[in-house]
């Protein structure tokens, strides 16, 4: 019996392209990475261990900070941006007037380089000379009382991780809000006429109308932003490179720790570990709302 | 084939290629000069050395042509350097820490050895163990001067409250209450640039050493646990101890290596713990301020046994990659020549001495320059750093260090956490015993 096979529309010419690109770049890579994390290796020469490295790697003091941080920071950053943004983007949706120059200056922080933002940042945070303290310090001053304010980035607590938390979400608030509005835009304006005429109220159409029907772009927003979150390594760098001592590190700031030490192997294995905690996390994320996406 | 759209940029594609081709191999010749790449760190002091040394090397040697290309230090200079090592790509000169360091970048494999260059016999002994290889091969020319790790003080605040230098710890933290009750801060730490929190531990190596002969072989070969010896504890405790007294500047989780360094000169903080070194940034920033600063080796249990830790210089190496080897090693050459020395002088003044015999030492030499000069020149009253003597370094240690420092650890548990840190480097490298 012959077997049907459904033709596709395209030349399989066209494929070999992005085959190709795909098989270099991403495939070849990553199963190259899984053979070194089982490696002793030093770049230049390789010895096979078989799991040590990941032994090694969980026995590593600081990485249940790593860990807790990762999933703090990936979780903050997230919800932070996916609420931000629904409301911001519902304002600039309107009609009024300025939104155009509102929607730039919101994106402008994409657009700076974060090792950039993260200097700026760090400076103004300083507990002792930073802008912010002062004027918390002054606020503080204009009701009789005085404070020191906190520190920001030098906490040895979690106070570290939130702060650069919060200058991610100022920073990556933008293209939230940049999705959430084309997907606003894509909304008939039919529903929105058809619950005036019933008598709904703006605050009825924004929580029964727009927040259901914007669901797609909410979900590529959790999406994106939570794993840009889980993966995220220059702003922390930049701000507060792991510390003071290990308090704010994530797991890539310990893998790139351990490359700067020449520990190759054992650095490819925590990416490995976080390329396996990413999809752990992602995939049954993106299924669950994919089928709610479906139901809807 | 169909026909090229364009027929008019393909003939003078074809024509030109060739003609600009042609025209290239015709003007090599004439331009004889050799070119060689030679890196180094990116710190304002250091550029403008290696600026005024390379231009005086290419006017004595028009023959050859030197680009200079500046990188960062720190654990990003680090993870430079062996990648370029690794892939071929690093410059044809280059200059790196000697010591653990080098290493960790395996110089039998990467680097040229420079065993039987005429310049050789003119290092001073001091320096030969830290930059040879485990085949026994000579790989570093030295660039700069010693370095003392102890405690760099301002005088003018030693004069007003008619202090004495500390011979032991006791008195040190004597001397700290009196600073103290003055209203000054009796020690400056910069935990921002985490590297200068190590000071405490690694320029105690004096004192370790002093303590516990043998010690390094002992300590390579995984026999020492350094929770369980008073002396290897001792560095971590001082760190502990200064802070439970409160003698940090109260800024110090944010303060920097510059910032701690104005905080010395300006006479706001006593003591500094740093590389001597350091007063070539006072000397830069603060020049009025330079000879209010002077140099003290850490003090340990023993007022009788009393010496400064010592850092070698930095390395200058030739990649095994290079090119051009002739010119690259006439270059090296010229780094330890005392027409360098002239120029290195003139630059800055040395805050140590160099490890050349018979370098002339010339310009305003400071008073850490003397101090430092008198702990080496003295008999049994300096030793080199721990990591000249081992390839074992954790590199972990600048952030255990501020996490004592800040009370995250207590001191016991920091040792504990940095015999984990070497233990891990140790089987990274393959060292028997670990």
């Amino acid at each position: 019996m012959k077997k049907k096979r459904i033709k596709s529309p395209y030349a399989s010419s066209l494929y070999w392209p992005g085959g190709v690109i795909y098989m270099v770049l991403f495939f070849i890579p990553t199963v190259l990475s899984l053979f070194f994390s089982l490696t002793r290796w030093t770049l230049q020469d390789w010895e096979f261990i078989g799991f040590e490295n990941f032994t090694l790697y969980f026995s590593e003091e600081n990485l249940r900070i790593g860990f807790r941080n990762t999933i703090i920071y990936a979780v903050l950053t997230s919800g932070l941006k996916v609420i931000f943004a629904l409301y911001l983007a519902s304002y600039l949706s309107s009609k009024l007037r300025s939104t155009g120059f509102i929607r730039s200056v919101l994106f402008f922080p994409t657009l700076v380089s974060t090792i950039g933002v993260g200097i700026t940042f760090s400076v103004l945070m300083n507990p002792y000379e930073g802008v912010i303290n002062a004027v918390l310090k002054s606020v503080a001053g204009f009701f009789g009382k005085t404070t020191d304010g906190p520190g920001w980035l030098i906490d040895p607590n979690l106070l570290p991780i939130v702060s650069i938390a919060l200058v991610d979400v100022w920073k990556g608030v933008g293209i939230a809000t940049l999705i959430y509005i084309a997907g606003m835009a894509a909304i008939p304006r039919d529903y929105y006429e058809a619950s005036s005429i019933d008598g709904a109220s703006t605050r009825q159409q924004f929580y029964q109308v727009t927040i259901p029907l914007v669901r797609p772009a909410m979900f590529s927003v959790i999406i994106l932003s939570f794993v840009g979150g889980l993966r995220s390594f220059d702003l922390i760098w930049a701000m507060t490179g792991g510390g003071p001592g290990f308090i704010s590190d994530v797991l890539a700031s310990i893998n790139y720790k351990q490359y700067t030490s020449g520990y190759y192997g054992l650095s490819t294995a925590g990416n490995v570990i976080l390329f396996v905690l990413v999809s752990i996390l992602v995939f049954p994320l993106s299924r669950y709302l994919n089928k709610k996406e479906v139901v809807m | 084939m169909k026909i090229v759209r364009n027929s008019r940029l393909a003939k003078a594609l074809m024509l030109g290629l060739p003609a600009v081709l042609a025209s290239a191999m015709l003007a090599a010749p004439a331009q004889a000069a050799t070119e060689i790449t030679f890196q180094t760190w990116n710190s304002q002091v250091s550029q403008d050395q290696w600026n005024a040394m390379t231009a005086a090397f290419m006017k004595a040697n028009p023959d050859i042509t030197v680009k200079v290309n500046y990188v960062p230090g720190g654990v990003e200079g680090d993870a430079l350097v062996k990648s370029q090592l690794a892939s071929g790509t690093m410059a044809d000169v280059f200059s790196y820490n000697v010591g653990a360091l080098m290493q960790a970048i395996d110089p039998v494999r990467n680097l040229v050895n420079l065993k039987g260059e005429p310049w050789v016999s003119s290092v001073n002994s001091g320096f030969i163990p830290s930059a040879t290889g485990a085949d026994g091969g000579f790989y570093a020319a030295p660039f700069g001067t010693a370095m003392g790790g102890g405690i760099l003080y301002n005088k003018r605040i030693y004069a007003k409250l008619g202090l004495q230098i500390p011979l032991t710890w006791k008195e040190f933290m004597a001397n700290n209450a009196k600073i103290k009750k003055a209203g000054i801060t009796p020690v400056i730490s910069s935990w921002k640039d985490s590297w200068t929190a190590q000071l405490f531990v690694l320029g105690d190596h004096f004192n370790v050493a002093a303590a516990m002969p043998g010690f390094e072989d002992k300590f390579t070969a995984n026999k020492i646990v350094l929770a369980k010896n008073p002396s290897t504890l001792a560095g971590f405790q001082h760190l502990e101890e200064v802070r439970k007294a409160g003698y940090y500047n109260k800024d110090v989780a944010s303060t920097t290596f510059a910032k701690a360094l104005e905080y010395l000169a300006l006479g706001k903080g006593a003591h500094y713990p740093m590389l001597s070194a350091g007063i070539d940034t006072i000397v830069a920033n603060f020049p009025t301020k330079a000879a209010d600063i002077g140099f003290m080796a850490q003090p340990g249990t023993n007022a009788k046994s009393n010496g400064a830790t010592v850092w070698m210089p930095a390395g200058v190496y030739i990649a095994k990659t290079t090119k051009n080897l002739e010119a690259a090693k006439k270059f090296v050459a010229w780094t330890v020549s005392k027409e360098s020395f002239v120029v290195q002088n003139k630059v800055v003044p040395p805050s140590g001495p160099y490890f050349i015999k018979g370098a002339p030492v010339s310009g305003n030499l400071t008073a850490v320059f003397t101090d430092l000069y008198n702990y080496m020149q003295g008999k049994g009253t300096s030793y080199p750093a721990l990591e000249f003597l081992t390839p074992v370094k954790g590199p972990n240690l600048s952030q255990i260090c501020v996490e004592i420092g800040s009370g995250q650890k207590n001191a016991l548990q920091g040792a504990q956490s940095y015999q984990k840190d070497l233990q891990k480097q140790s089987q990274q490298l393959g060292l028997a015993g670990w």
